[in-house]
């Protein structure tokens, strides 16, 4: 039965891994041909590569693990994916009914340690409702904004039979957001574009999520206004970074003129993001002199950090829509004279080049081997996976990203391990296209077993790691902030990456000149395999631009010599 | 519509119905909260204000629809205006939540129900069904030798206490019809928002 409900929902892919509470399900799964089961190595890792899966296609992935260990160990890939917005429906095997509640062996309390960690979810106890209840987990997990849902199944549910209710039978859920913005809001956004001097198109990860629509529709918009579009981490993509209207990436580490024009613009529009802390700096310095709007699909995003002008609860490409439409019916007016100083204040930032870096020497810079791999690949069908720290902030800015769904990162949670595991579900999904996982040699090594994964099905994921033998967020953050005392920020006995690909029948290539990079990178293209690619780089290279914890947007370390007592004592204790 | 009743046409500043903005000031609500009445449904909220670092100084949950499986958590609350949205927004994302309403700015309000009751017995439990009914000045508007059907109005609480007495007499079948209205206001009209399954 849950097979059959898998496949009315279209599923052909299924990441899990087996255990005694699953055994029927798999069972079943052995007796078909239409979904696929991919065997993972940890069930955290089958989470992270079902969201790489949900992002590179915009369908819902599939997890399937058991009860006890094997839910507790989704946890992390659960709360990354609602911090993240990502649709999962994830199974898992419980018990038997009669058993719940006795500490049987492998028993948890899931929905119970779950239900913060996930949009919905629901323990099975009858099976006549077991189809009904799948059924409305693909609606929870894919409608309004979406998120991760969990379905906990136990097993004397899973081998008793009842009738089937097929997709179209199911009850109709009361769950059903709003996608449709309110006209009296467009109309204010549209008022207050008409006669903006400094607007701005500040996008997120909701556009993404809304769909190809949504970033047409966006695309569409700011190539008719003219106005200058940056995004979040999450967003890179829906509008391209080879567009004319592009400042780069805001926030934290985000580009000098995309931050200053946060900072200094007359009319924010915030398409699908949520005012997260890594992108407003210090609340009561943020974007002091602007009228702020905000389109997003959650009423709870609005108003929750910032207060917004012009609230508009909605879909983005309805909204779009809307706007385009109101926008065209008014007369399509703008201040095109006030716009256009404004792309003067913001070409002389662009002057900054807050990017630059000199490659000398023998030792490679991180930035350089980013340069490097960008050029070698930008031509490519290709999809971007990271860890989490220095070298995910260099990917998103030396990366050029020119269509959504091709961006995999952990944004929200920022967790490590994140990328490897992802970067096989990208390429399950994409079986032709080229998959880069950019990591560091930490983040790596925590999901590390799924080489296992990648030589089984033969994924040839290119595992492309910047190895400076530290914490490097970690260490930078101690440098800045704790008296560059490095508390257990370097990574000891590292292995030898080569010799770990090799031992599981995968390439290795070690990398530490800059004059063999651009030969090293080419080799690991034209492998046709997983790939780890060890490339030694600069060791204490700090991630710039940064806007130091507690100080606002026009505040920006551009490099080292403006580092020294940077962090006040008021932003030391925020992360 | 999403579970939380943003009004239509909403405010040029805001789609909520903030007061001075992000002001310190604490406030005190009382938030009624209809719900699925499914396993889970209170930890989940509960969960919600532990999680967040909201307040609760009171809770109570109480059965709205027995037929429809809802329930209704009222929860008083202090925080700031922000704080106070923020956890109505918050409720509202919540799957098995239907509506949030907020008592303390829409005023407040009395609750009257209409029950139907359907019991059956014979002998000692008839007699003393109708005793109950009595006493809860419950009229019988239909009955035969087995079965009466009683009608009662009141206070839901009053409503919940009369057919816990009524199950063990026989109770098989129950509709409620539910209406709040402003205080001191009369009650005009009556929606029905039971009987939804039966």
């Amino acid at each position: 039965m849950v097979v059959q409900a898998l496949k009315d929902q279209g599923v052909d892919v299924v990441f899990g891994y087996p255990g005694g509470a699953v055994l029927p399900i798999y069972d079943e799964i052995f007796q078909q041909n239409d979904i696929r089961h991919i065997l993972v190595r940890h069930e955290q890792a089958a989470v992270h590569a079902a969201e790489g899966y949900a992002r590179s296609t915009g369908k819902p992935g599939v997890v399937l693990v058991t009860s006890g260990p094997g839910a507790t160990n989704a946890v992390t890939g659960l709360t990354d994916a609602l911090m993240d917005s990502i649709p999962l429906v994830v199974l898992t095997g419980q018990v038997p009914t009669f058993m719940i509640g006795n500490d049987a062996f492998q028993e948890a309390d899931t929905v119970g340690i779950t239900r913060p960690c996930t949009k919905h979810n629901w323990l099975v106890s009858d099976t006549a409702r077991l189809a009904d209840t799948l059924h409305q987990a693909f609606h929870v997990a894919t409608t309004g904004r979406p998120g991760p849902v969990l379905v906990d199944i136990p097993k004397d549910v899973q081998f008793a039979s009842a009738t089937y209710t097929a997709p179209k039978q199911a009850r109709v859920s009361h769950y059903q957001p709003q996608v449709k913005g309110d006209i009296e809001g467009i109309t204010d956004l549209v008022a207050a574009l008409e006669k903006a001097k400094r607007p701005i198109f500040y996008t997120g990860g909701g556009v993404i999520n809304s769909g190809p629509e949504a970033t047409r529709l966006l695309r569409e918009l700011v190539a008719a206004t003219g106005i200058p579009t940056t995004s979040t981490l999450m967003g890179l993509g829906a509008y391209p970074a080879n567009g004319t209207n592009w400042i780069g990436m805001l926030g934290m580490h985000g580009l000098y003129e995309a931050n200053m024009a946060m900072h200094g613009c007359d009319l924010m529009i915030n398409i699908g993001a949520r005012f997260d802390d890594r992108i407003t700096g210090r609340l009561d310095a943020f974007s002091p002199d602007s009228i702020k709007a905000h389109i997003d699909i959650d009423p709870s995003s609005i108003n929750k950090v910032i207060r917004a002008d012009i609230p508009i609860v909605g879909d983005i490409a309805n909204v779009l829509a809307d706007v385009i439409e109101v926008w065209k019916a008014r007369g399509s007016k703008l201040n095109r004279e006030g716009i256009a100083k404004w792309w003067e204040r913001i070409n002389e930032w662009k002057k900054v080049d807050c990017l630059k870096f000199t490659q000398k020497g023998k030792t490679i810079k991180p930035q350089h081997a980013l340069a490097r791999l960008e050029a070698l690949t930008k031509d490519h069908d290709r999809y971007i996976c990271t860890e989490v720290g220095q070298h995910q902030m260099w990917a998103a800015q030396y990366l050029g990203f020119n269509d959504p769904n091709r961006w995999m990162t952990s944004g929200g949670l920022g967790t490590m391990g994140y990328g490897f595991p992802a970067s096989i579900g990208v390429q399950i999904a994409h079986p032709e296209a080229l998959v880069i996982n950019v990591a560091g040699e930490a983040s790596w090594l925590m999901n590390m077993q799924e080489m296992g994964t990648a030589m089984q099905y033969h994924l040839p994921v290119k595992q492309f790691i910047l190895n400076n033998e530290r914490l490097g967020m970690v260490r930078q953050w101690q440098q800045l902030l704790h008296g560059e005392r490095y508390s257990s920020s370097w990574s000891e006995s590292l292995p030898d990456f080569v010799k770990l690909a090799e031992a599981f029948g995968a390439k290795g290539i070690l990398c530490s000149d800059p004059a063999d990079l651009d030969d090293a990178i080419m080799e690991m293209l034209n492998h046709d395999g997983p790939v780890i690619f060890d490339c030694l780089v600069e060791k204490h290279e700090n991630c710039f631009p940064m806007i130091p914890s507690g100080e606002p947007h026009n505040k920006m370390l551009l490099g080292e010599a403006s580092t020294k007592d940077a962090i006040k004592e008021g932003g030391a204790v925020l992360v | 519509m999403s579970a939380l009743q943003i009004k239509k046409g909403s405010s040029k500043h805001s789609a909520y119905n903030l007061r001075p903005t992000f002001s310190d000031v604490q406030e005190t609500h009382t938030l009624a909260v209809l719900v699925d009445n499914e396993p889970g449904v209170l930890a989940r909220v509960i969960g919600l204000f532990s999680g967040r670092g909201y307040n609760i100084d009171s809770l109570t949950v109480a059965e709205v629809d027995h037929t429809g499986h809802t329930s209704r958590i009222t929860i008083v609350t202090t925080g700031t205006p922000q704080v106070i949205e923020q956890i109505k927004a918050q409720l509202g994302r919540i799957v098995p939540v239907h509506k949030v309403n907020d008592l303390t700015v829409e005023g407040a309000s009395v609750e009257r129900e209409l029950a139907l009751l359907k019991v059956e017995g014979t002998g000692d439990k008839r007699v003393e069904a109708l005793r109950l009914a009595d006493i809860f000045r419950a009229n019988a508007v239909d009955s035969t030798l087995t079965s009466f059907v009683f009608e009662i109005t009141g206070a839901p609480e009053k409503i919940d206490a009369f057919a816990e007495l009524m199950r063990p007499l026989g109770l098989v079948e129950m509709a409620r019809y539910r209406r709040r209205g402003p205080a001191a206001r009369p009650l005009i009209g009556a929606t029905v928002t039971g009987l939804s399954r039966d």
